[in-house]
């Protein structure tokens, strides 16, 4: 019986969100690949709480590598730690968040074991019991369904992409696996983190105020800023903002950046590049604002404002208020 | 120093909807009559190995894998941007190779250049997204590897990267040789070349090597493409109407009434 085996984190002390998602993935697929499910948890400290989460969501084995290195994005010391886990675990496919270290991690774990390889994966499923990958291709315009045709297999799945799954508790065993890591031996170091996160995370917001080329530059981000604030959400940004340095690079949503699932995404001068749109279309309610009526972002969006970004956000800005008791 | 960048080409992402197609049989992006460019983020990593060119004097190469009677002018494009040699390996199966298929030719490719310091490529393809060939890379070729980075220094020996992250970008260094896929960042926006470069370009030889010379066969991503649609769309846009004032109070109701305030 071989095993699905998820590549898991640890975010603020507990199990990261992507992992989850990497649960519910292995739950869909677990069942025609013959086994269960297993973890390998690559984390900077015991992580006990990450432990009990997996096995409240069906994970029996948990391959637990524990190493200071693993909270320092060093994907030299994650794929070691990656790569000792699968060669204990012996499963037939692993899933891998396709995050800033997963997308690295993911490729070369593949090349050292020899398998399969299917990334940036936006869902998972069976059929006539083959292992079957579902991807955006062409910048969001086509879907790509994939087949998995030999074990072992390397799927990087996209943060967001599956739903987090529902509680199914299983009596699972923690082994730790002793891995040495020693920081002057890896090709790469990391001398510095930098973190720009917006005020809300913007992959879990449930409102994201998004800007694009048609904000004209940094200063009318200041207006998006103060609508997100309102609004208790986050801002993001199409490619092009990022790209101008108008806003940090960590705010880009897109097939490049982020994606995000919110309840509410507002796009604020985006035209709707597919790019960009393979970032968001999962948003519940789409709204966009934009000059240009042909712009491709109204077939996408649910509400549509045609219109400048100046004149209509100051007015909503205060109808919001005002709605809000505030 | 000696530097590749990798440079893949692409029909052009920014394409009217409407002249976007599968190709049935490849289940591929349909090519033929369509406007071919180099993938965005190749570019950018041609710009990175141009600005290190430009403090030490490293030696460029620009290398693409793709049907040789194709690719003519995105190499050119290359060379009149400031790389100083250029290779094309034919194969006519290049843009429909998958990642993992293609990796094992770029290496050989970059093995018979001689010794490489530094290979660059853009952090993902413009068509397929899969953002493997450059870890991939990096495990073939025995190199370190950053990926996602937007600045990269030369010093002693080593490089510094910028590598974009989750959170905010990373500081990493790398010893060398090392595979850096490079994203976009106001301080790698392509050059554009002179007109003088331009025409001069179109005078610079550009080797090519037929794929069957370099002895190795592509290799097996493991995967099988089932299927490549488009999507149908069924979303259907409700245009609120008025003055700006008008139109932000009926979006600011229907926020309320969506429970979204």
């Amino acid at each position: 019986m071989a095993n699905v085996l998820v590549i898991a984190t640890v975010a603020d002390g507990a199990l990261s969100r992507s992992s989850l998602e990497l649960v519910a993935g292995a739950r869909t697929i677990a069942p025609a690949v013959g086994g269960g499910i297993d973890a390998a948890l690559l984390a900077a400290e015991a992580a006990d709480g990450a432990v009990e989460a997996l096995h409240q969501h069906g994970v029996g084995v948990v391959h637990r590598v524990v190493h200071p290195l693993l909270a320092t994005g060093q994907s030299d010391a994650y794929l070691a730690a990656a790569e000792a886990c699968v060669r204990a675990a012996s499963p037939a496919v692993v899933l891998v968040a396709a995050d800033t270290v997963g997308r690295e991690i993911g490729p070369r774990l593949a090349y050292r074991l020899g398998a399969a390889l299917a990334t940036e994966a936006t869902g998972l499923e069976v059929a006539d019991g083959t292992v079957v990958v579902h991807r955006q291709v062409y910048g969001g315009r086509a879907v790509a369904t994939l087949a998995v045709r030999r074990t072992p297999a390397v799927v990087t799945v996209k943060p967001r992409a599956l739903d987090a799954p529902a509680p199914a508790p299983t009596a699972g065993v923690v082994r730790d696996l002793p891995v040495q890591l020693a920081d002057d031996a890896l090709p790469t170091r990391v001398r510095e983190i930098v973190r720009e996160q917006a005020e809300v995370g913007l992959e879990d917001a449930q409102i994201v105020v998004s800007g694009g080329r048609g904000i004209g530059g940094p200063e009318g981000f200041k207006l998006l800023a103060e609508l997100a604030q309102v609004l208790g959400g986050a801002v993001g940004s199409s490619r092009p903002p990022a790209d101008a340095g108008w806003v940090p690079i960590s705010w880009q949503i897109g097939q490049t950046g982020k994606t995000v699932r919110p309840l509410l995404y507002l796009a604020v001068g985006i035209s709707g590049a597919t790019q960009h749109v393979a970032g968001m279309a999962g948003a519940r309610t789409i709204v966009a604002i934009n000059k240009d009526p042909e712009a491709p972002i109204f077939g996408v969006a649910h509400l549509g404002i045609v219109g400048d970004y100046r004149e209509v956000l100051p007015p909503l800005i205060a109808k919001v208020k005002a709605l809000k008791g505030q | 120093m000696h530097i590749v960048v990798c440079l893949k080409q692409v029909v052009d992402p920014e394409l009217p909807l409407r002249d976007f197609a599968i190709d049935p049989q490849t289940r591929r992006q349909v090519r033929e009559g369509r406007p071919l460019v180099l993938s965005t983020y190749d570019e950018n990593a041609l710009e990175v190995a141009l600005q290190v060119k430009d403090r030490t004097g490293a030696r460029v190469t620009a290398l693409a894998l793709a049907p040789q009677a194709t690719v003519g002018d995105q190499i050119r494009l290359a060379l009149a941007m400031g790389a100083d040699d250029a290779v094309v390996v034919d194969d006519p199966r290049g843009p429909d190779l998958l990642g993992a298929a293609k990796t094992p030719v770029l290496a050989a490719a970059i093995r018979r250049l001689g010794a490489v310091d530094l290979v660059l490529t853009g952090c993902e393809s413009a068509d397929w997204v899969e953002r493997a060939v450059p870890p991939l890379l990096a495990e073939e070729l025995g190199a370190a590897c950053v990926t996602f980075v937007a600045r990269v220094t030369v010093e002693d020996g080593r490089v510094v990267a910028h590598r974009q992250a989750d959170e905010g970008y990373h500081v990493v260094e790398a010893r060398l040789p090392a595979v850096l896929s490079v994203t976009s960042d106001e301080a790698n926006r392509p050059r554009l070349p002179k007109v003088k470069d331009i025409v001069g370009a179109k005078r610079k030889p550009v080797q090519t090597w037929p794929v069957d010379a370099l002895g190795v066969a592509v290799g097996d991503a493991g995967v099988d493409v089932l299927d490549v649609r488009v999507p149908e769309r069924t979303t259907r846009c409700e245009f609120l109407e008025g003055e700006p004032a008008q139109q932000a109070e009926a979006l600011a109701l229907r926020l309320r009434d969506l429970k979204l305030l």
